[in-house]
């Protein structure tokens, strides 16, 4: 086998590509074909333990010295339960084998003798070229040669790759984008490239291209992956590198981690204990049929002498010590795995049927997408939940703006009272043909200010719609898209459109507008990118009266400080507007202006230039020279943005909390947006007694703050006493547990990633997990997805508890896959949390019916049917044990070997099921539908039908030796004894049954009642209690600006034509050296 | 009306009680109402009923005689010294004398009950061919292997019927005799040797083999008996309806008991004078003692019962009746105080 080390293919060239062995672009993720089936899937099977034991039975049973019951009676409810399954595999793999056909004949362009035809995807090969459309998905990974936009750039979506849904670009080399769609250049370029053999490493690639003597780097800025889809962009070229199990994409579906539940371990421990006891007992047995033989059987030999290879007792116990192995098998439940099994997928059912977990306006049903974990979701103790998109939509409304001191956006009937939102009217927006028919806005005023042609509004929305990054796509004449960078931004940008600014289109130098109606070219000179340290961003533009202009946006703690001290007092009025604007949880930007003379303009841009062709510090550089332009701004005002929540989220914490389930949010967002929005879903409450925040920057600090937070809420924790510290100094060994320990109060933590990153090291991460733990809620901001998933690890690494992590992006993945029970909202941000998830819904809300009604029937049924399964098995099996002792512990059997057979499969499987399917905690008592009537009575009269069947006279005359057992059920039903005894041991078993039931909840009322009462007090509270209250504090929590915390597109679309001979030259220096 | 896949609300799960599942349910809730009641009616309705099984089991009389021959326990012991491990012994017979002082209330059913004897030991009871002893040709003369050691016989011919269990057979045989006045003559008491096997083991599970020129013996010709029997199993009987097979002893035999101490029915008595009972006076029972026990430590008994609608005496079933009665009506009282002290308790935390 020969690893490939590094990928050698050249353009357009089939021959020279064979050699490689490339494989096609088929994909293939099903398990079996229709040879392999049976050998693979049985084996697979037979490394379960019952099943093995089962297989290992039958040959026992083969055995005529021990065995002690027909082949039939094992060998047919393994053959049942094999082919369950069997069958149950088989349509799975069948899923998989017709969704990769779909896949593998989807069509695509091929270049082919200089002509383009249409082919199947599977039949791509190393080397071709093929166009993509837009629109379409990427076939293989692709190296982008040419496309219809200017400077071959191409626009792709990466949903399914990472899940963001914001755009990307790519971009050719020039050297390859210049043969643009002339077939013959295409159908002629023998370029060869050299490239990193396959890798699941989405954001990194690494070659070099060789076309016409000169060598080109090429990046993963020049390959287009499979999964990706084309947008914004008409055609575009490409050369194929790698394809179908190459593709990045599927280097990345490794195979999942099995999760398995804690009923899944337990189950395992009790079947090998049953195992134990099963030896035990035959062993006991043994020793018994020895004593016997010795005893009696020996003497009663006139009448069954023993067999020849019997030489003693002791071999006669030996053997009988393998017979009663088999009949005892019925203790083994065989039958255990495919009844959990079929319970979970009723159970998974039932979640995907839910009406009340359907979101209607996304049309998208709750999916239980592992079929094995539903009784954890009963156990659930603590929530990691991600912020945006989980508990927010991730939808930012423009709710409010302050324009030159004046506030816009609420509204007030005739008395001066605030009007709520139902009763709100839409404000007209028919006089802007451009608008935006989906946004809303309230305050009529604004639009009467913009309609009189207010030199500060027009001015702020002016602003708003030139300084950004936002790309525009007008598919239709009017119809304007804008792909934004954050949804902040989309937002500013779409309310500047509906009030008459309307941003309609950009080039690399230029941005049209549509003002009130006039289209208006503003020349765009620079961009001043946003950076975190920044915390704004700039734009500098010559309008068409020829003004140089600079606007700004960005959190105000910045801005201010970058003010022209006239606007002071302006500014004064703005801050208590801020102030409010905060305490509603709104997210917030300060818009500023400034006017640049040309004089100064001209030599700072020179300076500008400079810095951008610096090599070195370019970045502290450039900083420096922003700062020189971006200072004496004129206020414009402030907009509100609102992150808007999803539905029921702070009804859903409250509840979620009252059943003791913790909720921690993990974001990667900003402190201050992460505590907003936690004020404002409930899970910080202004009545908590104090909030904590812990965002040290070494291990000392961050210890500090800890223990300070600890000593708060439990000062004893921090003693020697204490018996966690005592048992933490005696017992440092893994793995150990940490029990609960209980605040004095209500507390909030907040901690910070960078913090993190120390507090999840070593010793410090024990404290860490002890201070949180005794906290109600605990935000952790500025996560990085591995981050998340470590916080997972750390809870369950010592809590043992069950814990489930909810989240909706590509960033949520690691924490999903991490907890016991991920969850993924099938919302906006892709599909790659969903895929990588065990139950996927679209609105956080549903948790709570998931968790309390789904989860808790789960787990209450999973453990009912396992008692009430060992319960039967046991009962059925140690009655032989029983009666060893009268037949000289020969393993007779007390029943006959169809009863055996039929016993586990038929008779009593169905009411077992039914019980674990239909079952509901609603009263404290058992729960009997129709269905539950049907099987229950059904196996009984079930059970006599096939008795007087398998002992009728036909059946026993045709087979004598097979059905031994002629006019037994007639002879003994006669017998009025056996009837009387029936009854005696159905009222026997029942009675304590029904005692206990009566008097459990007089004596131990806690269990269930209490639960119910909880239940039913939790459903009533939020309704009556006003959920969003004004917040104290806001001052402290201000300025939650609105940004995304990524680099912009800024870069690529000022540098445009000088982009280019900028590449080539570094091109040709890198094919110098 | 024709929904689009795509069409809004196409993928709402469907309202059907089951998936949601809603369906109207019985919630049997255990309130005092029903459960004291019902305690007490199930403690009532049994004490019934155990007392009317009590009582017609005390009803049923019961005469045994252990004839197995202890030294010193009747003349049985003179055959069961002579027997001493050596199987089949030489024929031999006693008697056992009783007299009863009033009348034995009939029909008066006849066992002999074996005792330490595991007709359920599994390797016994598997010793036995059901397809030669549904009068299969084929299987006659190809016994199956489970027959062994008693599959075929020293001279290699199948051995019909095979197995361990028809080797064993039970083959004392008894016979009543009465003096009705003291000094009198004994007269045999006529008993009733039919219909002593299940119907269906009788007309259905045992058959003979087909005849061969209208002979049984033809029919059984080239097999063996088995080496405990004295004559082969087609001259069992000289009633062509009770020989071979389909002998009501050999089938009766046949049906393994499920205890080591096992009854089996030998006759009825229900003809001629003595179809109301067995008046009073002297009886005799002839033995012919053939059957070896003492080797493995086992005992014979003779039994004369009478029986009653539940069959034959059974005092255990009453006495289990009687004692779930009460543990009801005790539990049922328990509950009640219970119950009481506890409801008491509840209004006072409301008051």
């Amino acid at each position: 086998m020969n690893i490939e080390h590094e990928r050698y293919l050249q353009a357009n060239n089939k021959e020279f590509n064979s050699i490689f062995v490339y494989p096609n672009n088929t994909i293939k993720t099903s398990k079996y074909s229709v040879f392999n089936f049976l050998p693979l899937n049985l084996f697979e099977q037979f490394q379960r333990l019952a099943n093995a034991y089962f297989l290992i039975l039958l040959f026992l049973q083969l055995i005529p010295q021990i065995s002690s019951l027909t082949w039939y009676t094992t060998m047919t409810p393994l053959m049942v339960v094999l082919s369950i399954t069997a069958v149950k595999d088989a349509i799975d793999d069948l899923k998989r084998h017709q969704s990769d056909d779909r896949v593998n004949n989807l069509p695509v362009l091929l270049l082919v003798n200089g002509k383009m035809k249409e082919d199947k995807w599977m039949n791509v090969q190393v080397g071709d070229i093929i166009k993509l459309e837009n629109n379409q998905p990427v076939t293989a990974d692709i190296l982008l040669l040419s496309s219809s936009e200017p400077y071959s750039l191409t626009y792709i979506e990466t949903a399914d790759l990472d899940g963001e849904t914001n755009l990307k670009v790519k971009q050719a080399i020039s050297v390859t984008s210049d043969m643009e769609d002339h077939l013959e250049l295409l159908s002629a370029f023998n370029g060869e490239v050299r490239c990193e053999a396959p890798n699941n490493k989405l954001d990194r690639f690494s070659g070099i291209l060789t076309y016409k003597g000169k060598n080109y780097f090429l990046d993963h800025d020049k390959l287009l992956l499979r999964g990706c889809i084309i947008r914004n962009t008409d055609w575009c070229y490409g050369l194929v590198i790698y394809t179908g199990p190459d593709t990045k994409l599927m280097q990345n579906s490794g195979k999942s981690t099995f999760k398995r539940t804690q009923i899944d371990h337990l189950m395992n421990v009790l079947v090998l204990w049953i195992f134990l006891g099963l030896g035990i007992i035959c062993f006991v047995l043994a020793v018994g049929h020895g004593i016997w033989q010795n005893k009696k059987g020996y003497h009663f030999q006139i009448f069954l002498p023993w067999e020849k290879y019997v030489s003693s007792s002791a071999v006669s116990a030996i053997l009988i010590f393998w017979s009663y192995f088999i009949i005892l098998n019925t203790m083994v439940p065989i039958s255990l795995y495919v009844s959990v099994e079929i319970i979970r997928l009723g159970n998974s059912l039932y979640i995907n049927w839910d009406r009340k977990m359907f979101y209607a306006p996304r049309n998208t049903p709750a999916q239980a997408r592992t079929t094995t974990l539903n009784e954890e979701l009963g156990q659930v103790k603590y929530v990691f939940s991600d912020k945006t998109g989980t508990l927010t939509q991730n939808i930012m409304i423009f709710n409010k703006c302050s324009i030159n001191g004046k506030l816009y956006g609420d509204t007030y009937d005739k008395d001066g009272q605030r009007v709520t939102v139902s009763e709100k009217e839409k404000v007209d927006f028919s006089y802007n043909k451009l608008a935006d028919p989906k946004f809303s806005f309230y305050d009529k005023t604004l639009v009467e200010a913009v309609k009189k042609g207010d030199h500060w509004v027009h001015l702020f929305f002016r602003s708003l719609s030139l300084c950004h990054t936002v790309m525009s796509e007008e598919k239709v004449e009017g119809m304007l898209v804008y792909q934004a960078q954050s949804p902040d931004e989309g937002a500013l940008v779409t309310a500047a459109r509906n009030f008459g600014f309307v941003f309609r289109s950009r080039t690399s130098e230029t941005v049209i507008l549509v003002e009130m109606g006039k289209t208006r070219v503003y020349q765009l000179l620079t961009i001043l990118d946003f950076n975190n340290v920044r915390k704004r961003m700039s734009v500098i533009v010559r309008t068409p009266e020829d003004r140089i202009m600079l606007f700004c946006k960005g959190a105000d703690t910045i801005i201010c400080e970058l003010l022209h001290p006239s606007c002071s007092s302006l500014c004064d009025v703005t801050m208590e507007h801020l102030d409010d604007y905060a305490s509603e949880g709104l997210r917030t930007l300060m818009v500023a202006y400034r006017e640049l003379d040309e004089a100064f303009f001209q030599d700072w841009s020179k300076r500008h230039n400079e810095a951008c062709l610096s090599l070195e510090n370019r970045e502290s550089r450039l900083s420096s020279i922003y700062e020189e332009v971006e200072k004496d701004l004129m206020l414009l005002g402030v907009t509100a943005i609102e992150d808007k929540l999803q539905d029921g989220v702070p009804e859903t914490i409250i509840i979620l909390n009252k059943a003791k389930i913790r909720l921690w949010v993990l974001t990667g967002d900003k402190q201050e947006t992460a505590v907003n929005i936690a004020y404002s879903c409930n899970l910080f409450e202004d009545e908590m007694d104090e909030v904590f925040i812990v965002e040290g920057r070494d291990d000392e600090t961050i210890r500090k703050e800890l223990r300070t937070a600890r000593n708060k809420m439990k000062p004893e924790s921090l003693l020697d006493s204490d018996p966690i510290n005592i048992y933490l100094t005696t017992k440092p060994k893994l793995p150990f547990e940490i029990p609960e320990e209980v605040a004095n109060g209500n507390y909030g933590l907040i901690i910070n990633g960078y913090s993190l990153a120390y507090a999840l090291e070593g010793n410090l991460e024990l404290e860490l997990l002890r201070t949180a733990c005794m906290c109600k809620g605990v935000i952790c901001c500025r996560m990085t997805p591995l981050q998340k998933a470590q916080v997972v690890e750390l809870m369950k690494r010592y809590k043992k508890v069950v814990t489930l992590a909810i989240g909706d992006g590509a960033n949520d993945v690691s924490m999903i896959k991490a907890a016991h029970i991920g969850v993924g909202i099938s919302g906006q941000e892709g599909v790659q949390a969903m895929l990588n998830s065990d139950f996927a819904f679209s609105q956080f809300q549903y948790l709570q019916r998931l968790l309390l009604v789904h989860g808790r029937w789960s787990y209450n049924r999973m453990c009912k049917f396992l008692s009430y399964f060992f319960y039967k098995n046991f009962t059925f099996t140690l009655v032989h044990f029983w009666y060893a002792f009268f037949n000289g512990f020969s393993a007779q059997t007390v029943y006959e070997t169809w009863f055996i057979t039929c016993y586990n499969l038929v008779y009593t499987s169905l009411p077992v099921l039914g019980m674990s399917l239909f079952d509901q905690i609603v009263l404290k008592t058992t729960y009997w539908t129709m269905i539950s009537h049907v099987i229950i009575w059904g196996s009984l009269g079930f059970y006599f039908c096939m008795s007087f069947l398998l002992y009728s006279d036909g059946l026993c005359l045709a087979f004598p030796d097979v059905f031994q057992f002629l006019g037994v059920v007639r002879n003994a039903l006669n017998q009025p004894q056996m009837l009387l005894s029936i009854i005696l041991s159905v009222v026997l078993c029942m009675l304590p049954v029904i005692g206990y039931q009566f008097l459990k909840p007089l004596f131990w009322p806690i269990s269930v009642d209490k639960v119910f009462d909880r239940i039913q007090e939790c459903r009533r509270l939020p309704r009556q209690s006003p959920v969003r209250t004004k917040l104290k504090h806001s001052s402290t929590r201000r300025s939650a600006y609105a940004f995304s915390h990524k680099h912009g597109f800024g870069a690529l679309i000022t540098s445009g034509q000088t982009m280019k001979s900028r590449m080539s030259k570094k091109n040709t220096l890198f094919s110098k050296r | 009306m024709t929904w689009s896949a795509t069409a809004r609300g196409a993928h709402q799960p469907d309202n059907t009680a089951f998936t949601q599942q809603r369906l109207p349910a019985w919630q049997p809730l255990l309130s005092a109402s029903i459960a004291l009641p019902l305690f007490f009616c199930a403690g009532l309705a049994f004490i019934g009923l155990g007392l009317g099984l009590y009582y017609s089991s005390n009803g049923i009389k019961e005469l045994e005689y252990d004839y197995t021959g202890d030294s010193g326990t009747g003349n049985c012991s003179v055959c069961a010294a002579a027997d001493q491990g050596r199987a089949p012994p030489p024929p031999c017979s006693c008697a056992w004398n009783f007299s009863l002082p009033e009348l034995f209330q009939g029909p008066v059913y006849l066992y002999y009950e074996l005792t330490n004897f595991y007709q359920n030991n599994r390797r016994y009871g598997v010793s036995r061919d059901d397809e030669q002893l549904s009068g299969l040709p084929s299987a006659l003369r190809h016994p199956v292997n489970e027959c062994a050691p008693y599959q075929l016989s020293a001279a290699g011919l199948p051995i019909a019927p095979c197995g361990a269990i028809a080797n064993s057979l039970f083959n004392d045989s008894f016979s009543l005799w009465h003096q009705r006045l003291p000094g009198g003559l004994y007269v045999e008491v006529p008993l009733d040797r039919s219909g002593i096997a299940w119907w269906t083991d009788y007309h259905v599970k045992f058959r003979n083999p087909p005849l061969v020129n209208g002979s049984l013996a033809l029919a059984f010709q080239g097999t063996a008996p088995p080496p405990n029997w004295r004559r082969p199993v087609y001259e069992l009987s000289p009633d062509p309806n009770n020989t071979g097979f389909i002998n009501q002893d050999f089938v009766v035999w046949m049906r393994t008991a499920a205890l080591p101490t096992f009854r089996k029915l030998y006759a009825r008595i229900r003809q001629g004078n003595y179809s109301a009972g067995l008046p009073r006076g002297a009886y005799r029972v002839n033995i012919t003692y053939n059957y070896p026990v003492r080797a493995f430590g086992g005992h014979k008994l003779l039994i004369f019962s009478s029986i009653s609608w539940m069959g034959g005496k059974n005092p255990f079933l009453g006495i289990a009746y009687l004692v779930v009665g009460s543990l009801c009506i005790l539990t049922g009282f328990v509950m009640l105080i219970v119950y009481i002290r506890y409801q008491d308790q509840d209004d006072d935390d409301e008051e």
